[in-house]
């Protein structure tokens, strides 16, 4: 349990390094220096510092959207197993919970977006709800493909679970899976090539124009809380791409960051190599998610 | 063909004011609703104030035969039959003459103001359900000119653009009546701070013109590589700009640095990155020495290096051919209809470039090719652009290699302009056809000063390229054209 309890307050602290990760492997690419390293620390606390300023057409959910999504991504922490060790909270069945928390996440923003009754808002809120409605199922297959490889019906059984054996013995499985959880990341994250998150231009924008409308600590919850999601899709990718268990409990840790700094910069080098896609080409991307992970389904069964 | 009705002219000439034919409305309109038909295109269609009513100018023009026509009529009383249904590339000149001088337009399809802001206007809606209104502007995130946009969409699908412009509106023409003087040139370069020299140019050949001086060979040939130059950074600027939008860092991230690259060899001869100063009436205000020419030359070479690179890891890129490709139509037919200039024309396959069609300085003597694409989308609006650069380049390169002998500095007065004349001078601009007419009173001054900027044309184009377009592609398909707020607002 302290060991669970170290981890989720390594995760609080360490998440928005990614995103400094990210942004400097693409300065890297850029030829630019890049941003400080603490910028996303100094950002969120900046924003905490400010007042907030709410629009007169928004109501209640407006301002309790921010808290309730913070509050679902740290609940889905919880349920969240790192480095080969378990949870604060686990039980068979909690995979659904966590996709769940997720799921909350993002109802919550797109209330918070349509309670402004900006246009613009209104219309980053159904690109959101287009895209999550085709990324939730191929996360909770993929989840799913994983139990079902594992045998195991929690998050903490199933993730240490996955060995160097596993990939031996069912590398497409694991290939396939790792291929949709790199999709649902990047399009949960609102990354290129779905979304460009250093894009001024509203027309374009998914989940930046959702938050148009948000100030102050409201805004510093939105981007920690998504700062938190890059982290807890991040550390899904890692425990398949680097499975930690059967190392001591030191390395297992260096092993498991070492991996979430590689999706990190792995994002970067992405967003730094390729174009954004057109908007109405990303549900067949994320359609093809769904079949990757029913094909990897098909051969866990055979 | 009844030339009887039309006084021809050349590019960059001026006739006397008396020997504009003065037709009835009727006829003005028939005389320019058939060179339409035969291919000639209105370059300018604006009023001043006469004593009965309102006098309009018409500006015709026709490429093929390196061609221009004047032609004008009288507007008594406070309507005129619009011509637009006949003649659609007139639609924004007719509600600019309705907006300035408080005439009707009668049969007009959508008479409302294109720069007053103060006024009741009215926006285009569409009804039905699921129908919903995006407004967008006039102030945005980015640090871009104002400009209000409208649009009318089912779900993503956008089925009517409203654009509404006048913010930057500063009343250039009316405070250039009574000049030249000194302030005019001024006044002149910051029509559209991009196209310094382009109107620089415009302004200095209607002034050449009407006081009848002569420029040297070398002026000619600087001139002409300032307008390349200009031309070159602007179009790197957008490529690199069109790779922003489409997120795609490389490209956008060096092209930034190398416009700012050309711009400062233009800095190098005149002391303005934008070119301020280096073409006056008469010459130029700076000269090249051999040092300057070589440094010039290695600079290019340099630069023209580096942009092969940036620009050809952005047309190689297949995710940014996806997002080019069929994204923002427009058909020659449409172009023509609209009487678009410029990339925006090219990229539609017509072949419209002042520099071919209307030679005057250098141009004259050496022909450029005219950069066309046959597709009409942003994928041929930007490779048109990349045409462009190269061609530019290769002609910079030959214009350094032989800069004629002699002085290109302009004399310090200019000869007084003649009386009673009326000039125009058509320049390819990078954006495409500038056009200026200016008249002169009985004392040689200007009484009207017309300026066209190609953004004036090109406009509305933008507005039927995004329709059944997806919103979500606007801002690259606006980014495509990278119209002129302030030189359409002027």
């Amino acid at each position: 349990m302290p060991i669970a309890l170290l981890h989720f307050a390594l995760a609080l602290v360490l998440s928005p390094m990614l995103l400094s990760l990210t942004h400097r492997t693409k300065a890297f690419f850029a030829g630019r220096q890049g941003a400080p390293w603490l910028q996303p620390y100094f950002e969120l606390g900046r924003l905490l510092r400010k007042g907030a300023v709410f629009s007169t057409t928004t109501s209640w959910v407006f301002q309790v959207a921010p808290a309730l999504g913070l509050a679902a991504a740290m609940a889905a922490l919880t349920l969240l197993p790192f480095a080969g060790h378990r949870a604060i909270i686990a039980f068979p069945g909690d995979l659904l919970l966590f996709s769940g928390l997720l799921a909350l996440w993002r109802f919550a923003a797109i209330l918070a977006a349509l309670d402004t009754g900006s246009s613009l808002e209104g219309m980053g809120a159904s690109r959101e709800a287009a895209l999550s409605a085709l990324g939730e199922p191929a996360l909770i297959l993929a989840l799913g493909a994983i139990a079902r490889q594992t045998g195991q019906l929690s998050l903490s059984g199933m993730l240490p679970a996955l060995t160097v054996q596993t990939w031996n013995q069912a590398w497409p499985v694991l290939a396939l899976l790792l291929v949709t959880l790199a999709l649902v990341y990047l399009a949960e994250n609102g990354r290129v090539p779905f979304d460009d998150p250093t894009t001024h231009l509203e027309l374009t924008m998914i989940h930046e124009v959702m938050i148009l409308d948000s100030s102050g600590p409201d805004l510093a919850f939105i981007e920690y809380a998504a700062a938190l999601k890059l982290w807890i899709l991040g550390a899904l990718m890692a425990a398949i791409l680097a499975p930690v268990s059967p190392l001591p409990e030191a390395p297992a840790l260096l092993l498991a960051l070492a991996g979430m700094a590689g999706v990190a910069i792995a994002t970067g080098v992405t967003e730094s190599v390729m174009a954004r896609s057109r908007l109405n080409r990303l549900p067949k991307v994320l359609g093809t998610a769904s079949i990757l992970v029913a094909v990897a389904l098909l051969l866990i069964q055979r | 063909m009844q030339p009887e009705r039309l006084r021809l002219l050349r590019n960059v000439a001026s006739i006397p004011l008396a020997d504009v034919p003065v037709l009835a409305g009727a006829e003005f309109r028939d005389t320019i609703a058939d060179h339409v038909a035969r291919d000639w295109r209105v370059m300018a269609l604006y009023g001043r104030s006469a004593t009965a009513g309102v006098r309009l100018y018409a500006v015709l023009g026709s490429g093929e035969r390196s061609q221009l026509a004047i032609v004008a009529s009288e507007v008594a009383g406070d309507r005129f039959e619009a011509l637009t249904p006949r003649v659609p590339q007139v639609h924004w000149f007719e509600r600019e003459i309705a907006e300035t001088f408080g005439l009707v337009p009668e049969g007009h399809p959508w008479p409302e103001p294109i720069r007053s802001l103060g006024g009741q206007t009215s926006f285009f809606k569409v009804a039905g359900e699921d129908v919903h209104e995006v407004a967008v502007g006039p102030v945005h995130a980015g640090i871009i000119e104002p400009g209000h946009f409208r649009f009318q969409c089912l779900g993503e699908r956008v089925l009517h653009l409203e654009i509404r412009l006048g913010y930057q509106h500063r009343g250039i023409e009316s405070t250039l009546v009574g000049g030249p003087d000194r302030r005019s040139l001024a006044l002149l370069e910051t029509v559209a701070g991009d196209t310094t020299v382009g109107h620089g140019l415009a302004y200095a050949r209607i002034v050449e013109t009407l006081g009848g001086a002569e420029v040297t060979a070398r002026a000619d040939v600087i001139r002409a590589l300032a307008l390349e130059l200009e031309r070159v950074a602007n179009h790197v600027g957008d490529l690199g700009a069109l790779a922003g939008d489409v997120g795609f860092l490389p490209t956008a991230s060096y092209c930034g640095r190398l416009r700012g690259d050309v711009l400062n060899a233009t800095a190098s001869v005149c002391g303005s990155r934008f070119g301020r100063g280096w073409i006056r009436p008469g010459g130029c205000g700076f000269d090249l020495d051999s040092r300057r020419v070589r440094d010039l030359v290695r600079s290019l070479e340099t630069l023209s290096r580096d942009i092969q690179g940036a620009v050809g890891l952005l047309f190689s890129a297949p995710s940014v051919r996806a997002r080019f490709v069929d994204t923002g139509r427009l058909g020659p037919e449409q172009a023509r209809e609209l009487g678009l200039v410029g990339p925006a024309a090219r990229a539609t396959g017509l072949s419209r470039d002042v520099r071919h069609d209307f030679p005057d300085g250098i141009f004259r003597m050496a022909q450029l090719p005219v950069s066309t694409w046959h597709s009409g989308s942003v994928f041929a609006r930007a490779y048109v652009r990349w045409l462009e650069v190269q061609r530019s380049l290769a002609f910079i390169r030959e214009l350094l290699a032989w800069l004629p002998r002699g002085s290109a500095l302009a004399e310090s007065s200019a000869p007084p302009l003649g009386p009673d004349r009326l000039a125009v001078a058509l320049v390819e601009g990078w954006r495409g056809e500038i056009c200026h007419v200016a008249e002169t009173d009985s004392r040689g001054s200007f009484q009207t000063y017309k300026i066209v900027d190609p953004s004036f044309h090109n406009w509305p184009g933008l507005g039927i390229a995004m329709r059944d377009q997806a919103i979500s592609d606007f801002p690259l398909c606006n980014k495509s054209f990278n119209l002129s707020y302030c030189g359409h607002d002027l």
